[in-house]
């Protein structure tokens, strides 16, 4: 009997990580740029995909979604008013979006091919810890924080945001009422994230998303095409 | 709170790595865990019991490394470590950066096993 130390050194969600650099590499190839949508439950990642999504269809852009929930579609139904094909992911518990959920739900989307497509947005469950170990396989992960929940967020949450290329704050249409504090929120997202472009948004109003939809077809050209 | 989930996968990898040493017992497990993920280490312990119970890895200890966070500074042109999560800026000059080069590590380092009779 001997006893020794076998080296592995190896990613513990190497799965996850190598499935998510095939379905990178397959929305490259496709010509679709993919966004990973990450907040609280209750930030409004709905309400402001329901308009991005209705908006960007209406200038001509090919838009999609797919939507994590641990259950009900009660997400896919409204979004899906937007004309937009969406489709609802249900995890069953499970706090987190991984990339094979990703992989799954893409093939069996009837309807949807990938290279017809100029966006597919991804809404991951509502949770602001989990989802930032897991890889989707996009090109942008966005962090989204609401007026209401307190300008101190980045700094409890710094490893969702400081993974996150672009931040959203939403319902900056009741800001005042909330006592928002808006240059203390932007400079504790900076401070865990350097330099992040920042939009301030109403998905009520639709304050701040003419920058957010410039910014996509930013990305898209610089990253895609 | 994906911490069950993470330690699934840690039992899944050793246990397909365990096919090149027949019979072998694992003693320990090691992991390395950046400061950056949001992992809490008495809950991977917590875990570890459930997950590895049933499985080759039964008895087996966890030890986890916490890795500190790296970023380089522009300014100094050094790597410099910091000492938390709250602020990502030079403790030298001051100067913020995005610039990681350590602190999301999320990786089983090595496993101490006693091996079974060799053929």
């Amino acid at each position: 009997m001997t006893t020794r130390i076998v080296e592995l050194r190896q990613g513990i969600l190497k799965k996850n990580d190598e499935l998510a650099r095939g379905l990178r590499g397959r929305f490259t190839t496709a010509g679709v740029l993919v966004l990973n949508l990450v907040s609280s439950p209750g930030t409004g990642k709905t309400a402001f995909l329901e308009r991005t999504l209705r908006e960007l269809k209406a200038r001509g852009s090919r838009v999609a979604a797919l939507v994590g929930d641990l259950e009900t579609d009660n997400d896919a139904r409204r979004l899906a008013s937007s004309g937009a094909p969406v489709r609802q992911i249900n995890t069953h518990g499970i706090c987190h979006l991984d990339a094979e959920m990703i992989d799954r739900h893409l093939a069996g989307w009837e309807g949807v091919e990938l290279s017809a497509l100029d966006y597919l947005f991804i809404e991951n469950v509502g949770n602001l810890v989990c989802p930032s170990s897991y890889d989707l396989g996009e090109k942008i992960r966005v962090a989204l924080l609401s007026v209401t929940e307190g300008e101190d967020k980045p700094l409890k949450y710094p490893t969702l945001f400081n993974s996150a290329d672009a931040a959203v704050i939403t319902k900056i249409d009741i800001a005042e009422p909330c006592g928002f504090d808006r240059e203390l929120a932007l400079k504790n997202i900076n401070e865990i994230r350097p330099g992040i472009r920042i939009f301030e948004t109403s998905a009520k109003t639709g304050a701040g998303m003419e920058e957010w939809f410039a910014y996509l077809a930013e990305a898209r050209a610089e990253k895609i095409l | 709170m994906h911490e069950l989930s993470i330690v699934s996968s840690v039992v899944e990898s050793v246990t397909e790595s365990l096919a090149a040493y027949p019979g072998a017992r694992v003693e320990e497990v090691r992991l390395r865990v950046g400061a950056l993920q949001s992992v809490v280490v008495d809950s991977l312990e917590f875990c570890w019991g459930i997950a590895t119970e049933g499985t080759p890895l039964a008895g087996s200890r966890l030890v986890v490394k916490t890795v500190p966070v790296v970023m380089h500074c522009a300014v100094c042109a050094a790597d410099v470590e910091l000492e938390g999560v709250q602020s990502f800026r030079c403790p030298r000059c001051a100067q913020p950066s995005s610039d990681l080069r350590q602190g999301r590590e999320l990786e089983i380092e090595s496993i101490e096993i006693e091996d079974g009779v060799t053929p």
